[in-house]
């Protein structure tokens, strides 16, 4: 954080000949360095927390209406929605109100969805499984094609095959994925009628039924990621594949696959970890989309259930179970990167 | 007479000295449009966005009739029917009309809320980023914490509490684009604050707000323009995803998002309507995408890769 420690990293006042058990003490101390961290960074996510709730709160209690008047119906009596009120503990002032959210979070209480007759946490963890399937599915896939795409293009440098593949990439990233979507239901299901448009299959039905359900979500889910992957890819490889040190690699005669795939590419990932966490922790975005489109009963057709029946309780679980995931992905992802790359928290220092 | 000499030669040197500031500085604008308009990518981009745009600017000129004039007569009619190239909607609205007005309307509604979302963001992050300490922790916890909602819930979330309509959409999408802005801006206030130019104004005495605004935004400008075209593009689908969700633009309005969600409705009946809704954003996202990674390779040639 203070100017005047960054010099101290540039100019090491260290001798040349330094004496052996100090360097072996030094090691240990740049491990102990990377725990520190790693530590701070855990720490951190207290205060993000902490303001995720209360904007979570704020929000919600911005939503126009009144959730007791909402549950009712509009015929109910104003005795009725007192009593609701009060029930539901509206009828406190705000930082009560605000106080005893806070502890029923802490709790794992988050609340009764009036909409589906039920408290709301287990309401999301029922949804949960539905969402996570194809997400991580669509990632994956986005992975699997993106990535050798990605390194492909950087071999192959201003070639037909990266001309081409850059410009779908190009086009993956600007696709508005509902559209995408559209498209899909409008070929593959009523044009071919090969794949379902909606809905979730069965186990019961056999295999098929259930990953016939999949493709067209998923497809839907993965382009964007994997095209984000394979132009993240390429041009972190192909600042790798011309180092020096692959040059040198080569010319001791190891063979370009091992060379490619082994080093140039082992050396490009951490970029590609960076945007690999982004995309894992926007993915819930797409999924809210992508559900809607594919009627596919997870968290994203939940909210937007929810913002349609003016569940206030369900909005706010949701949006608050959202954001923690949001924030312990990325916890995950910085740990990781730290762990693969421990040189970059050196040099940034105190700078959070 | 000694008083005229030593004056008046020093305010030519003045003056000379400014003008051959001036020259630089143009040498350096005609430099960039000059390097952008060899970036093929750029050139595309730019290409794309100024016909959309053209489109936006004279739709009363350009849409062939009104885009709200309901003829039930002819519904759903296929591209190419008789003076309607893009055929009509559930209504029988003219379709190319509708999507001319529409680009008023989404661009309008993308550039209005980017801006928002600059102008905020770009305080914050001065403020942020300047003054550090307490402040800085304050502001960046919030913006962390508004950076775990996923943007499209949190704008979900905005439109709920404002309701629909057009400034609504640009405040939400606004709101919700804060935080990157201020982010950025951070990040590169950080980077020039302790640069010896910096040190040297304010051992002149320059005030907070004169090295803020004539050194550090001027130098935290590059990646601002960039990011804000880029930032554009991701505008236009969050319009359009809002629309699609029922929570945007209200119709009659035309906008690329409801004109696409209208299609949604009718899409084994009439599928041009979706279709050519889509293809119209896709287009102009692309376009920005494009015109935003030219700016990039042209203005910070460091990244380039």
């Amino acid at each position: 954080m203070h100017p005047s420690c960054s010099w101290h990293h540039h100019f090491p006042a260290v001798p040349r000949a330094e004496p052996a058990p100090k360097a072996v003490f030094s090691y240990r101390e740049g491990d102990s360095q990377v725990l520190k961290t790693i530590l701070k960074r855990i720490l951190q996510i207290i205060p993000v927390l902490f303001v995720v709730v209360t904007i979570t709160f704020v929000l919600t209690r911005l939503i126009p209406g009144d959730p007791a008047t909402v549950m009712l119906g509009p015929q109910a009596s104003p005795d009725a929605i007192a009593q609701m009120k009060e029930r539901l503990g509206l009828d406190k002032p705000m930082w009560e109100q605000y106080v005893n959210y806070l502890l029923g979070v802490l709790q794992g209480d988050f609340g009764y969805a009036y909409s589906y007759s039920g408290p709301v946490l287990p309401i999301i963890l029922d949804r949960l499984p539905a969402t996570l399937m194809i997400t991580i599915t669509g990632l994956v896939i986005a992975i699997l094609i993106g990535i050798p795409i990605g390194v492909e293009s950087a071999v192959k440098q201003n070639t037909a095959f990266d001309y081409v593949f850059m410009v779908l990439a190009l086009v993956g990233v600007s696709m508005p994925i509902f559209w995408l979507g559209l498209m899909l239901v409008l070929f593959f299901s009523v044009q071919l009628g090969w794949l379902p448009a909606m809905g979730m299959g069965s186990a019961a039905k056999g295999a098929w039924d259930v990953i016939s359900h999949m493709i067209l979500p998923c497809s839907c889910l993965a382009t964007i990621p994997g095209a984000t992957f394979a132009r993240i890819t390429r041009s972190s490889m192909l600042e790798t594949i011309n180092a020096d040190y692959v040059k040198a690699l080569r010319a001791r005669g190891l063979t370009e696959s091992v060379v490619i795939w082994k080093h140039a590419f082992k050396n490009a990932l951490p970029p590609i970890l960076t945007v690999l966490g982004l995309q894992l922790a926007s993915a819930f975005a797409g999924a809210i989309l992508t559900e809607t489109i594919f009627s596919w009963p997870g968290l994203g057709t939940l909210i937007v259930n929810a913002v349609n029946s003016r569940d206030y309780a369900l909005i706010q679980g949701i949006v608050l179970f959202s954001a923690v995931i949001f924030v312990f992905v990325n916890l995950v992802v910085d740990i990781a990167y730290m762990l693969i790359n421990p040189r970059v928290n050196y040099e940034s220092g105190g700078q959070s | 007479m000694a008083d005229k000499n030593t004056q008046a030669p020093s305010a030519d040197t003045l003056s000379e000295a400014s003008t051959l500031e001036m020259l630089k500085r143009e040498r350096r604008a005609n430099n960039a449009w000059h390097k952008l308009s060899r970036n093929k990518t750029a050139v595309i981009g730019l290409v794309i966005v100024v016909i959309m745009v053209i489109l936006a600017v004279f739709a009363t000129f350009i849409a062939p009739q009104d885009p709200n004039a309901i003829d039930i007569a002819h519904t759903y009619l296929k591209p190419g029917a008789a003076g309607h190239i893009f055929g009509t909607d559930s209504y029988g609205r003219d379709l190319f009309s509708r999507i001319v007005y529409g680009a008023r309307i989404s661009i309008f509604v993308a550039i209005g809320g980017t801006i928002v979302g600059a102008v905020i963001g770009v305080l914050l992050g001065l403020v942020a980023g300047f003054f550090g300490g307490i402040v800085d922790s304050i502001i960046m916890r919030i913006m962390d914490g508004m950076m775990a909602f996923p943007f499209i819930l949190l704008a979900l979330i905005l439109m709920t509490i404002l309701g629909t309509g057009t400034l609504n959409v640009i405040l939400a999408i606004g709101i919700a684009n804060v935080p990157n802005f201020a982010r950025i801006v951070r990040g590169q206030v950080h980077v020039v604050k302790n640069e010896e130019y910096c040190n040297a104004e304010r051992v002149l005495g320059a005030s907070n707000a004169r090295i803020v605004f004539r050194h550090i935004f001027a130098n935290a400008l590059s990646p601002i323009i960039v990011y804000f075209t880029l930032n554009i593009a991701s505008a236009i689908i969050s319009e359009a995803a809002l629309s699609f969700l029922g929570l945007g633009i209200t119709p009659p309005t035309a906008s690329w998002g409801n004109i696409l969600s209208d299609g949604k409705n009718s899409l084994q009946l009439a599928p041009h309507i979706a279709t050519i809704s889509g293809i119209f954003i896709l287009l102009t996202v692309l376009g920005f995408n494009l015109l935003g990674d030219g700016i990039r390779d042209v203005l910070d040639p460091k990244q380039k890769r």
